[in-house]
């Protein structure tokens, strides 16, 4: 051991590349694929909000404003109306109006209030992930009811804050669905592809099986069969489950096929030779050599999940309130009444497309990297 | 050949009984059974109801038969033509599906052609002038199209044909052609309807198959016998057109059953948005309501369109690529 250690810090730059480890070999090429990079900068950010959306919120996600129903965002000022210039953003009060025709109630800006926005202010108190108590907000203003970046909804809470809250929800969604899946690929696909024989038959016709059903309606028929009387962490469960009950089948697909390609592989016969047995010859030499191809899955799995938990929130069928998710947010989007007159409850649906496009780019970016022959 | 179609169509069968299975499975499993809550929607609208009543209810559905002749039951039930009643509608699912099945084929039909029409020219041009604008454009546009929740892009289709053009949107007819018979001002009034949905449900499967004619396109442009048929001096467009795109299209005709699934779910949600009268609307209705009979007639109903069009896919495989006539 101590002889190849001196070696490795001898070598130059150039050798150096030949004895990098497979990860870094991703990486190197992970990095020229720009798209990807955005995408990974994107979700990170993402991630970060969802996971500190307390912090980065503006204020309480249950708080109603009972004075800014359905109240469009407000407008950040720069210049006051006077005409005066300030470096620090800031917001005017607004005051309801009623107009004499229609009696239709609508809100004006209040150009004598100003409140002058400001980062890491004392606001709502807080628990941050639950047990970390703090008030300190990252961007705002302290006085209450006046800012919300992205309008409020129907009952007047803070829809900025609630569609930071919806992302920890509906990103982590994707990840304990695609973690399931992940489980289910690899044990049926592994089954398919190291034994052979019936056992693959019969597997190969379960997957052709789900991959012509419509997921959508199955998805819908077993969320309803949920009782109501489940807790709403219950129902987060059982929801990825249900994804990931239908979703795994691709990526067993994907397993079987590098095992069959791999399982007649020298090594492999050495390994057997030697006395290895089955499960460790998976483990510590399959799995390894297609780990890659795993990750690249796996990644391009987790957008579907989050397009099919937002579809069935959407329809009342998946989450529900208390619980926040882009598709519980998008519920509220859901008459064309409400889309044309308060078109900025749709926002949350950007935030869907957005991660989305995101975690495409870096599957895709991935995939690029983690193919050694292209 | 025959023995390939006889093969696929036992399959086809062997499918649906499974799924029938599996629907039957859906209706069980809500709490309670389906009689409770049809004796309770009973009692709402008359009151008490006599216990013979109930009794005749219960052997009606085979409630006091072990489980697996329920479902015998109810499979020689539905092969007479009886699916059960809908006791949100008070009418027989037969007529609740009939009356909406036909439209529901038709609009997958029309998205599916749709689809592939917009898709493949954008394919075949993407691949022949890769990296050029147009391209990028349509990648651009493909991944757009993948990321978008088709309810989503409902909405903002609404949104913006409401506000912009004027358009009345939702349903398949305007109110006053609700209920008129056909005529040719109605079949227009159908065809202004149609455009929203079918561009919302069928971006996404647009957006896959350029994707995989792009990629099979390029693969096959590198080919030796592309060089060959170029060196004979063969017309760029006759050459493209008769060889490579040929070859192309298989995995497009093939891919009919995969897109059909993901057109019929996309259909589901986007009726439910743009409140389409379609057996997936249907489905979610009775769900909601828990007319569990309705349900599991309507998935058996959405699910029979995806493996019987898969069926007709491989049919048509056969026809355009003799490669597999032959094994």
């Amino acid at each position: 051991m101590a002889l190849f250690k001196k070696k490795k810090a001898k070598v130059s730059m150039e050798e150096a590349m030949y004895m990098e480890t497979q990860a870094q070999l991703i990486w190197r090429k992970f990095k020229k694929h720009k798209l990807a990079m955005a995408g990974m900068v994107i979700l990170i950010i993402l991630y970060l909000v969802g996971f500190f959306s307390e912090f980065f919120a503006t204020q309480d996600i249950a708080k109603r404003s009972t004075t800014a129903i359905s109240m469009a965002p407000t407008k950040i000022h720069f210049v006051d109306a006077e005409g005066n210039f300030s470096l620090q953003p800031f917001v005017y009060g607004l005051k309801q109006e009623e107009d004499p025709v229609t009696w239709r109630k609508y809100y004006v800006e209040d150009t004598t209030q100003k409140y002058p926005l400001q980062f890491f202010y004392h606001g709502d108190p807080y628990k941050l992930l639950g047990f970390i108590p703090g008030d300190i907000h990252f961007f705002g203003t302290p006085q209450p009811d006046v800012f919300f970046p992205f309008g409020t909804d129907l009952s007047g809470r803070d829809l900025y804050s609630r569609v930071l809250s919806a992302l920890r929800i509906s990103l982590t969604t994707g990840l304990v669905g695609v973690f399931f899946t992940f489980i289910l690929g690899c044990l049926f696909g592994g089954i398919s592809g190291f034994y052979g024989g019936i056992a693959d038959t019969i597997i190969q016709r379960v997957i052709e099986f789900l991959m012509s059903m419509p997921s959508i309606p199955l998805w819908m028929a077993l969320a309803a069969a949920f009782p109501s009387t489940w807790s709403s962490l219950q129902t987060y469960f059982a929801i990825t489950i249900i994804l990931s009950l239908i979703g795994w089948t691709s990526l067993a697909r994907v397993v079987r096929g590098k095992l069959l390609e791999l399982r007649n592989e020298d090594f492999v016969t050495a390994a057997r030779v030697a006395g290895a047995s089955d499960g460790y010859i998976i483990t510590k030499h399959l799995l390894p050599s297609f780990s890659s191809y795993l990750i690249v899955n796996v990644t391009l799995a987790i957008p579907g999940m989050i397009l099919s938990e937002t579809s069935l929130s959407f329809l009342g069928i998946g989450l529900t309130p208390p619980i926040v998710s882009l598709g519980v947010l998008l519920q509220d989007a859901q008459s064309i009444n409400t889309v044309s007159m308060y078109p900025w409850m749709m926002i949350p649906g950007l935030f869907v497309v957005i991660a989305v496009l995101a975690f495409n780019f870096v599957g895709d970016g991935l995939r690029d990297a983690a193919d050694p022959y292209k | 050949m025959r023995k390939y179609i006889v093969k696929r169509f036992i399959y086809m069968i062997v499918l649906l009984a499974i799924m029938s299975v599996f629907a039957f499975v859906v209706i069980q499993l809500p709490p309670g059974d389906y009689l409770t809550s049809y004796i309770a929607s009973l009692q709402q609208q008359m009151g008490e109801v006599d216990e013979s009543v109930v009794l005749n209810l219960r052997k009606q559905y085979g409630m006091d038969r072990p489980m697996w002749q329920q479902y015998f039951l109810w499979m020689r039930n539905m092969f007479q033509g009886n699916f059960g009643e809908s006791f949100q509608w008070r009418q027989p699912v037969k007529t609740l599906i009939a009356t909406r099945m036909p439209m529901t084929i038709v609009l997958s039909l029309i998205t599916l052609l749709f689809a592939y029409a917009v898709a493949v020219p954008i394919g075949i041009y993407s691949a022949r002038h890769q990296y050029s604008i147009g391209d990028y454009v349509a990648s651009i546009l493909g991944f757009v199209g993948l990321a978008t929740p088709s309810f989503f892009l409902a909405l903002i289709l609404m949104y913006y044909s409401n506000r912009y053009l004027g358009l009345s949107v939702g349903g398949f007819y305007s109110p006053e052609f609700q209920n008129a018979p056909w005529s040719f001002a109605r079949l227009w009034d159908l065809c202004k309807h149609l455009p929203i949905p079918v561009i919302v449900i069928g971006l996404a499967s647009m957006a896959n198959v350029i994707r995989i004619l792009r990629a099979t396109l390029l693969d096959e442009l590198k080919r030796p016998y592309v060089v060959a048929a170029r060196a004979r001096g063969l017309k760029e467009n006759k050459m493209i057109y008769r060889y490579p795109v040929r070859v192309a299209l298989n995995p497009i005709i093939s891919s009919i059953g995969s897109i059909l699934p993901s057109i019929v779910s996309g259909a589901t949600v986007t009726a439910i948005v743009l409140d389409i009268p379609t057996v997936g609307s249907l489905l979610y209705n009775a769900l909601l309501s828990q007319d569990m009979y309705l349900a599991g007639a309507c998935v058996i109903m959405l699910t029979a369109i995806t493996i019987v069009g898969t069926f007709i896919s491989d049919i048509l495989l056969v026809v355009v690529d003799p490669r597999i006539r032959l094994q």
